[in-house]
């Protein structure tokens, strides 16, 4: 099944689910009638929480950069000694 | 499986590295010293002299463990994998940039992890403990972030790094996968993972650092961000 159809299943299940909910009345109706704009709200809001936290959480490796320059430097020079063309540019 | 007849194909595509391959080959050997793996260059007709150097590796190294097989002209990243596959005589194919982007230290990691678990696919993610970018500023972590969080939601592809183009994966595995990818670009990337993903194929990760060494190249601007909005559509739809 093609994964938009997926979520297409998923939301016709859970859009019965608030059909259900609306006939049951076991929730005021006022209420019922409001929830997808509560879902809505709250994937949104999910969505920027995940978003902020993976921005705090970022990893970063700035050591990385040091290393990397290392190993050119000893490659370069291995390389030399073999006779490659390792001119700068 | 015997991990002592394993050979493992490295398929790096060129595009004027004149230098850095000279580098990425020396650094495999140095990270790879008892594995049997070839490299296996694909050029795009560098008009700076790439193929020379290639071949002056060759003689250092061996033209068995250093393949060129290059072409005419850029012909784009997925055909580039398609034409090294071709000629790799591997069972298992690493695919990585020859930037020095993908550190080849991780080279050992990619095969330990494949080797633990038997898995299909190993793919480097940059985005978990162990891993790590650097060289990115505020705005290009965040569109990556938002990027990743739309995708996740969107496609559940499986996998925390979907642009990711550093990845082990068993030779059989990669033919079945590329035959039916036909994005260009890194939205091929993520359509050979999902493709991968939703075919049921084992895929494990490992962490790795991504120094991105393109510095001040406005590599996201607004097309490329209607690209990957596309992209995320077309793979909703067809996978």
């Amino acid at each position: 099944m093609k994964h938009v159809l997926k979520l297409f299943s998923l939301l016709v299940l859970i859009s019965a689910l608030w059909i259900s909910l609306l006939q049951a009345s076991i929730i005021p109706q006022s209420h019922t009638w409001l929830l997808p704009i509560y879902f809505i709200v709250s994937l949104g809001c999910y969505g920027l929480l995940m978003v902020g936290v993976g921005l705090m959480r970022f990893p970063t490796c700035p050591q990385e950069a040091v290393l990397l320059q290392q190993d050119i430097a000893e490659a370069k020079d291995f390389l030399k000694q073999k006779g490659v063309d390792v001119g700068s540019e | 499986m015997d991990a002592a007849k394993n050979k493992y194909s490295i398929i790096v595509p060129t595009y004027n590295e004149r230098l850095n391959i000279a580098l990425i080959v020396y650094l495999i050997f140095k990270h790879l010293p008892d594995v049997d793996f070839e490299i296996i260059v694909v050029d795009d007709g560098s008009p700076d002299g790439t193929q020379e150097i290639v071949k002056q590796l060759q003689k250092l190294y061996g033209e068995d463990r250093i393949l060129l097989r290059p072409r005419a002209k850029k012909l784009g990243l997925g055909t580039a994998y398609m034409h090294g596959l071709k000629h790799a005589s591997g069972n298992f194919v690493v695919i990585m940039d020859a930037d020095l982007s993908h550190h080849p230290k991780y080279l050992p990691s990619f095969i330990k992890k494949q080797l633990e678990t038997g898995a299909s696919i190993v793919t480097g993610t940059r985005y978990v403990t162990g891993g790590g970018v650097h060289g990115w500023n505020l705005m290009r972590k965040l569109t990556s972030r938002g990027a990743n969080v739309l995708a996740q939601t969107l496609l559940w592809p499986g996998v925390s790094d979907l642009t990711g183009s550093f990845r082990l994966y068993k030779k059989s595995v990669l033919e079945d996968v590329i035959s039916s990818c036909v994005s260009k670009g890194y939205v091929f990337q993520m359509e050979m993972i999902v493709r991968a993903s939703r075919k049921r194929y084992h895929i494990e990760e490992v962490p790795i650092t991504f120094v991105d060494r393109v510095f001040g190249s406005s590599k996201l601007g607004g097309s490329e961000i209607v690209e990957y909005l596309k992209g995320l559509v077309y793979l909703m739809i067809t996978t």
